[in-house]
């Protein structure tokens, strides 16, 4: 080996690589690794890329289910949805992805090149993507840096996504002081595949052809892996460099020409090069293959004059997909890569040697068994302690019902985001049912040509998870499971996003596991297993932490979409009808911060058990076309969703207080597993017996009517005043 | 009915319009890839659907209308079969000089997506026969560059000559005299930013896009 760049562990320190992480290195290969051994290394064994803090938690989580296809492990989590039009299987591939480092430092190509790469991993395993959804935490609005990032990173979304033509359907938006130093972009995508025509990454066997199609690869995203696995301090502009530049058209023409590729059967494994680009995807083929791998960098397309093999295999460009072909397939190939216009070379071959092996200007720049990089990757169980939880809130303090409501919907967090959603296409595919815009708990797109629909939804409640990190864990994954029974879908599985602070501090590691456990409880006892999963850690800038937010993607599925509900559909003498139990919960609630600034107490109890209970009592209700309107009780209680069902209906709603707590808390609390549904009111009668005697806590609170929402005795004001405050917050910060 | 769909680079409603067709018409219905230099046989429609061709680079629809399915597009429309231009398809259609005007950056400077009320202002073109005595309808738009633009003389022309079919109740994004679709003047060329294509049946929020391909089957039965 000639390119003996003398490489020593403080240059691997410099890589992201601990001291005794880089004495294992020298310990497997026996040598000190080259310059571009080093960086292969450091990418694949990044944080981002070997979950080395979380794998050993993450294993506590159910994958397996009887809808489940393909859990974590692959490029994202596969589900049978059934059969389709012509009798063949279908499945739905999904997962969600963060993008939260590159899109403080770069807001606009940090989103977008998030929703590119979320999308990749969808149809690199054979499916089209037909949905995509962000959830976005941005810092408090009047920190000087959150105007800026807000305005770019819906751009980045807006103009990659709606380029492509995959509509933005749902997502979820928190300001709070926490994210200052670091905002999150969580991703996901959900995309539709015969279920016998899934792609894996393993190579099948030896001397195949490697084929790289795609963009040409740049400078641009050099150990972005490794830059997203660390925390932020005042210097982190200068890491824009490490920013990649998304191409939404080159995505578009990428998407056709691989499913096409695939359609034509000349594909035996394929991945995309995302995080860690050429690196992770030629490892991952080759190892997971147990076979080995050869590449020569002179034939990779190259964007730029003079790349050393340490820049290509370490560049992060947009846009470029490896796929391993079948004997004598490479013509199918060109074919239809010279179609869509896309660079294409046979970079290499699969072999049985059980190494990566990488040439470039005819000598041998890396040579390294395949084994210690993805399989004997450093595991670490870090240290953890409990972490800080909130007390039980004692008494709560009284507000006017009505001045609170008006501060509720016009706080940043409750506010309506169409600012932000009008800039995405929600209806592209012509098969979008619910999007943003609807009056909905969950996004729906219809599964194309049939009667089924997907239901889609992203959720978690940081300040709850803040405040017991397992009990929010809990709630996060039964707020999902309840969004899309509000809908009327059937919740079959969920995808994870963890987004935490730095794990070597023990009290973060505390929160990981906590909520890590919280999640696994929940995802169990609700039978909602998790098929794939991505984690962000070290998200904090000078040592603060964002709170901690384990974003719960969730996917479900209505076999007929005439049976769907939505809160839009409550009409004038429909009765409306709480079901669950209230009996006060104000800990950590919305109407603390928003009405009195307090951000404290614990958060509402999640019973499993009554959550499955109510939520089948709902399902069954919207089934059976009983329910006319549904909503689900959240961020900031029933008055608040009242206001939601009213406004999107367009009709008024008199609600009186059925319990004997005092009016705000009844208003404003936020008791789990509760809806807000409406009936006909000859069935009401009916409704609440059958609820009784299903063990279902329900009673009849109001009626829908006139043009004003009220809580009798306490407080009544008109819609147009309650929507113009709601309306109103967004698109004035951000003119 | 005998309908084609062209295909470009970076088209995204392609298969949205061949549906909507099919669906509100029964057509048979082909997709026309940017390359081909002839086009189907006896085609009644030709839709130049939504999107971001050549990504919407240089200028929205600018390079596609140098494609070489487009002389054969402009062939076509000169000797009479119906032309739909959906959104990108309308651009596509401006640039080609099929229709008058051009299509700006919306007035806002965002990309706006949304549900848009248009009143039907030429009830008697053969995409507006079947629209009967409705007088507004619903639709979908999502687009950056919605704002149409002519020179005043040309504007006066459009609007003298009955060429305006829809125009917007609430103008989302400038269009001058709130215009949202035109026809040529030999009436067989419609371009319009809102997508009839995301209409067409109840479950999808609006089925007001589907008279739209019905009065297309009816010049056709009548004929």
């Amino acid at each position: 080996m000639t390119t003996a760049q003398k490489t020593t562990a403080e240059l691997a320190a410099e890589y992201g690589l601990k001291p005794d992480e880089y004495q294992v290195i020298l310990d497997r290969l026996g040598r000190e690794p080259n310059y571009v051994e080093l960086g292969v290394f450091s990418v694949m064994w990044s944080e981002h890329c070997s979950y080395k803090s979380s794998r050993m938690h993450l294993r506590k989580f159910p994958v397996t289910g009887e809808r489940v296809i393909c859990g974590p492990g692959e490029n994202a989590g596969v589900i049978d949805i059934g059969d389709g039009p012509d009798g063949q299987k279908l499945a739905c591939i999904f997962k969600m992805e963060s993008h939260n480092h590159p899109s403080y430092i770069e807001p606009f190509q940090g989103a977008a090149t998030g929703v590119g790469g979320i999308m990749r991993d969808v149809f690199t395993m054979g499916a089209r993507p037909v949905a995509l959804l962000n959830a976005l935490r941005f810092g408090e609005p009047s920190h000087p840096k959150t105007k800026r990032i807000v305005e770019g990173v819906v751009a980045g979304i807006g103009g990659y996504g709606n380029c492509v033509g995959v509509p933005t359907v749902a997502g979820e938006t928190n300001f709070h002081s926490g994210y200052n130093g670091n905002c999150l972009v969580n991703a996901m995508c959900v995309g539709l595949a015969d279920a016998d025509k899934i792609f894996y990454s393993a190579a099948p066997e030896p001397g195949l052809p490697v084929v790289y199609f795609g963009s040409k690869t740049g400078r641009d995203g050099i150990h972005g892996a490794t830059m997203s696995s660390a925390e932020f301090s005042e210097d982190s502009e200068e890491k824009r460099p490490t920013v990649q530049v998304g191409d939404p058209f080159a995505e578009k023409l990428l998407i056709e020409a691989t499913l096409e590729l695939m359609a034509s059967g000349a594909v035996a494994a394929i991945q995309d090069m995302g995080a860690a680009g050429l690196t992770s995807s030629s490892v991952e083929m080759a190892g997971k293959g147990g076979l080995g791998i050869t590449l020569d960098l002179d034939k990779v397309p190259q964007r730029e004059e003079n790349m050393s093999a340490y820049e290509m295999m370490l560049s992060e460009s947009q846009e470029r997909m490896l796929a391993i072909l079948k004997p004598g397939r490479e013509e199918d190939g060109y074919r239809i890569f010279k179609k869509w216009g896309l660079d294409a070379a046979v970079i290499g071959e699969t072999n049985t040697s059980g190494h990566i092996v990488l040439t470039h200007k005819g000598e041998v720049v890396c040579d390294l068994p395949l084994a210690p990089l993805s399989d004997d990757a450093p595991l670490y169980d870090r240290p953890w302690v409990e972490p800080d939880m909130e007390a039980p809130l004692g008494s709560a303090p009284s507000a006017p019902v009505g001045d609170a409501l008006l501060a509720i919907l016009a706080s940043p967090d409750m506010a309506s985001k169409r600012w932000l959603w009008e800039q995405y296409d929600r209806h592209v595919m012509a098969d979008t049912l619910a999007d943003s815009a609807t009056g909905a708990d969950a996004g729906m797109v219809r599964v194309h040509g049939t009667k089924k629909a997907l239901a889609v939804t992203s959720d978690v409640t940081p300040r709850y998870v803040k405040a017991n990190p397992y009990e929010g864990g809990k709630q996060a994954v039964a707020e999902a499971w309840r969004n899309l029974t509000a809908v009327g879908a059937d919740p079959i599985a969920i995808t994870d996003n963890l987004n935490f602070g730095n794990p070597e501090r023990p009290k973060i590691m505390g929160q990981i596991v906590r909520a890590i456990e919280g999640m696994a409880e929940a995802c169990r006892e609700l039978n909602f297993p998790v098929v794939s999963g991505n984690v962000s850690l070290y998200n904090e800038t000078n040592g603060v932490a964002i709170p901690p937010t384990p974003t719960v993607g969730a996917v479900g599925l209505l076999e007929d979409y005439d049976l769907r509900a939505g809160f839009h559909t409550l009409k004038a003498g429909h009765v409306l009808i709480l079901i669950g139990e209230t009996v006060g919960e104000l800990g950590s609630s919305i109407y603390l911060r928003e009405v009195h600034g307090i951000e404290a107490g614990a958060p509402p109890k999640v019973d499993l058990a009554t959550e499955k209970l109510n939520g089948d009592f709902v399902r069954g209700l919207i089934q059976s076309k009983t329910a006319k309107a549904v909503h689900d009780l959240s961020d900031g209680g029933l008055l608040p969703a009242a206001f939601d069902m009213a406004s999107a209906s367009k009709v008024g709603i008199e609600l009186r207080n059925t319990t004997g707590l005092e009016d705000f808390v009844f208003a404003f609390a936020e008791d789990q597993a509760r809806y807000l549904i409406a009936v006909g009111e000859a069935s009401a009668h009916l409704v609440l017996a059958k609820a009784a005697e299903a063990g279902v806590t329900a009673a009849t609170i109001g009626v829908a009517g006139g043009t004003d929402l009220s809580l009798t005795g306490a407080m009544s004001l008109s819609l147009e005043q309650l929507r113009s405050a709601n309306e109103r917050w967004l698109p004035e910060y951000m003119a | 009915m005998k309908a084609a769909v062209l295909v470009f680079p970076g088209s995204n409603c392609d298969r949205d319009c061949k549906v909507a067709v099919e669906t509100t018409t029964g057509a048979q219905v082909e997709m026309v890839w940017h390359e081909e230099t002839s086009l189907p046989s006896n085609l009644d429609l030709i839709v130049v659907p939504g999107g971001f061709s050549y990504g919407d680079y240089l200028r929205c629809g600018a390079m596609a209308s140098l494609s070489p399915v487009m002389a054969e597009v402009v062939k076509a429309a000169n000797a009479g079969v119906s032309v739909l231009g959906i959104c990108n398809g309308f651009q596509i259609l401006c640039e080609s000089g099929l229709l008058p005007g051009a299509l700006l950056r919306n007035s806002g400077l965002k990309y706006v997506c949304k549900p848009i009320e248009l009143t039907i202002e030429n009830r008697k073109t053969r995409f507006t026969s079947a629209y009967g005595e409705q007088k507004t309808v619903w639709m979908t738009q999502g687009n950056g560059d919605g704002n149409f633009f002519a020179e005043p003389d040309v504007l006066k022309g459009i609007e003298d000559n009955g060429q305006v079919v829809f125009r917007y109740v609430e103008n989302p994004n400038g269009s001058a005299n709130n215009i949202a679709g035109i026809v040529n003047s030999a009436g067989n060329v419609l371009g319009m930013m809102p997508h009839p294509d995301r209409a067409f049946e109840p479950a999808l929020g609006s089925a007001d896009g589907a008279p739209l391909f019905h009065s297309l089957m009816r010049v056709l039965q009548a004929a």
